[in-house]
């Protein structure tokens, strides 16, 4: 059966497509965080040099991940709306802005509660950690410019824009620990593969899975409502089962 | 070239230009965007001697020197080709051991010696058990 | 402080890093619940003002 994908491009489509995936997206992020928790503080073992300090990165890689894979998917979603004009484009962008922010938060707030114990400080103004506050900046950025523009589509574009530029700072967080001495160490997960032990490996990628899950539902439900205010004179709107009620 | 074709381009302009000018910033700051400096870039005397800077490196294998305080530590910073002695009071950090990385701040002293006023211990990317990690030291020990 | 988290390195991991990740999740969600129903709230308002006229 050939779906056309294009199909759910349009608003009218994706506002009920998305309804029906979200509670899957939720229940199974549930699921995998209670399952993530359990390997990393139960089945995984206490590291050599720091002890229980590290079981930290279980939360703090996923999110520093996330922060800075949303960020692309963002952009991206950005630009498509500023070439092609799409509507749900833009929507998407602002809809995932808020997820990135909160991500980009959580992996800084994370990494200075592990800094404290093991480096011996909260916070050194090194490479990755002054480019990751860059991030959340960029997002916090984003959101502003968008809401201080009453004209939604001259707000999607001008936040696209900064959006768009912007991404230029991902593979400089990416690269910083190569490119520059950091204190912050090299990456765990390269693409050669992972420098950590496999049941501490299960945890992490356990634990990045829901986060994604986590994200996609959060975003999905974030983006339904923002179809729903910018549509709101449309016909299929007021022909919603909820809206109708 | 219809108008989304033209949009492309200048997005794909826009990106690429502003890529280059952070590139030659990134590369013209090199040394300050750069956490520390390392013991062969201060013998080249690429560091900045005359103010406070930060140094990284190794701690040296059997440099560790306590003081009588208890407080005043002695050690040499090496990037195995240069090292740098160190001198600092106070509090390390748990992960301070010799062979370990760390990372100093502090300012050069007529004696040579590096005055720190804060030591930072830097950890590697590695992740494993106790006992992996034993079995990796037997394992070089051997060879 | 600095004793403290020494002694009690899993209490510190979890409130301070764990505990914090799932309140901003559990805040994110309340707010995403929240600007579901106010914007459906805002939409039939809007059909209502539409009927009248």
């Amino acid at each position: 059966m050939a779906i056309n994908w294009f199909k759910y491009s349009a608003p009218t489509m994706f506002y009920p497509l998305a309804g029906k995936l979200i509670p899957w997206f939720a229940v199974s992020s549930a699921i995998l965080f209670a399952v993530g928790m359990y390997l990393g503080f139960v089945v995984a073992p206490a590291d050599a040099t720091q002890g229980e300090f590290y079981r930290i990165i279980y939360i703090h890689v996923p999110a520093s991940i996330l922060s800075m894979f949303l960020y692309l998917v963002m952009a991206a979603y950005a630009a498509l709306g500023l070439i092609f004009n799409t509507r749900l484009s833009s929507m998407m962008a602002s809809a995932l802005a808020p997820t990135g922010a909160l991500f980009a938060f959580i992996a800084l707030w994370t990494g200075a509660l592990w800094g404290k114990p093991m480096w011996g400080t909260w916070w050194v103004w090194d490479a990755r950690l002054t480019s990751e506050l860059i991030l959340l900046f960029l997002y916090l950025g984003f959101i502003s410019l968008h809401a201080s523009i009453d004209d939604p589509r001259r707000a999607d574009r001008a936040a696209a824009l900064l959006a768009i530029v912007g991404s230029v700072n991902v593979p400089i967080i990416y690269f910083s620990v190569k490119w520059w001495n950091t204190l912050h160490q090299g990456s765990t997960i390269k693409f050669s593969g992972t420098s950590m032990q496999i049941t501490m490996q299960h945890a992490m990628f356990t634990m990045l899975a829901a986060c994604w899950l986590y994200a996609v539902a959060v975003v999905l439900s974030r983006v339904r409502s923002i179809i729903l205010e910018r549509e709101r004179h449309a016909k299929w709107v007021a022909e919603l089962p909820e809206v109708a009620l | 070239m219809k108008p989304r074709q033209k949009r492309l381009v200048y997005i794909v302009v826009a990106l690429a230009a502003v890529g280059v000018a952070v590139a030659l910033v990134l590369n013209a700051l090199k040394d300050n965007v750069s956490l520390y400096f390392t013991p062969t870039q201060v013998y080249n005397r690429e560091a900045p001697i005359d103010r406070s800077f930060r140094i990284g490196g190794l701690v040296e294998a059997g440099s560790m020197k306590r003081e009588g305080d208890g407080l005043t530590v002695h050690f040499v910073i090496t990037d195995l080709k240069k090292s740098l002695p160190v001198v600092y009071k106070g509090i390390l950090p748990d992960l301070f051991k010799e062979g370990k990385g760390v990372v100093a701040q502090g300012k050069m002293e007529a004696d040579g010696v590096m005055h720190a006023s804060e030591v930072l211990a830097k950890h590697d990317e590695n992740y494993m058990p106790p006992e992996a990690a034993d079995a990796l030291k037997k394992a070089k020990s051997v060879q | 402080m600095d004793i403290w988290m020494r002694e009690n390195p899993l209490t510190y991991v979890w409130l301070g890093s764990y505990a914090v990740a799932f309140l901003v999740f559990a805040v994110e969600i309340a707010m995403v619940v929240h600007k579901r129903k106010a914007t459906l709230e805002e939409v039939r308002q809007l059909m209502d003002v539409e009927e009248n006229e």
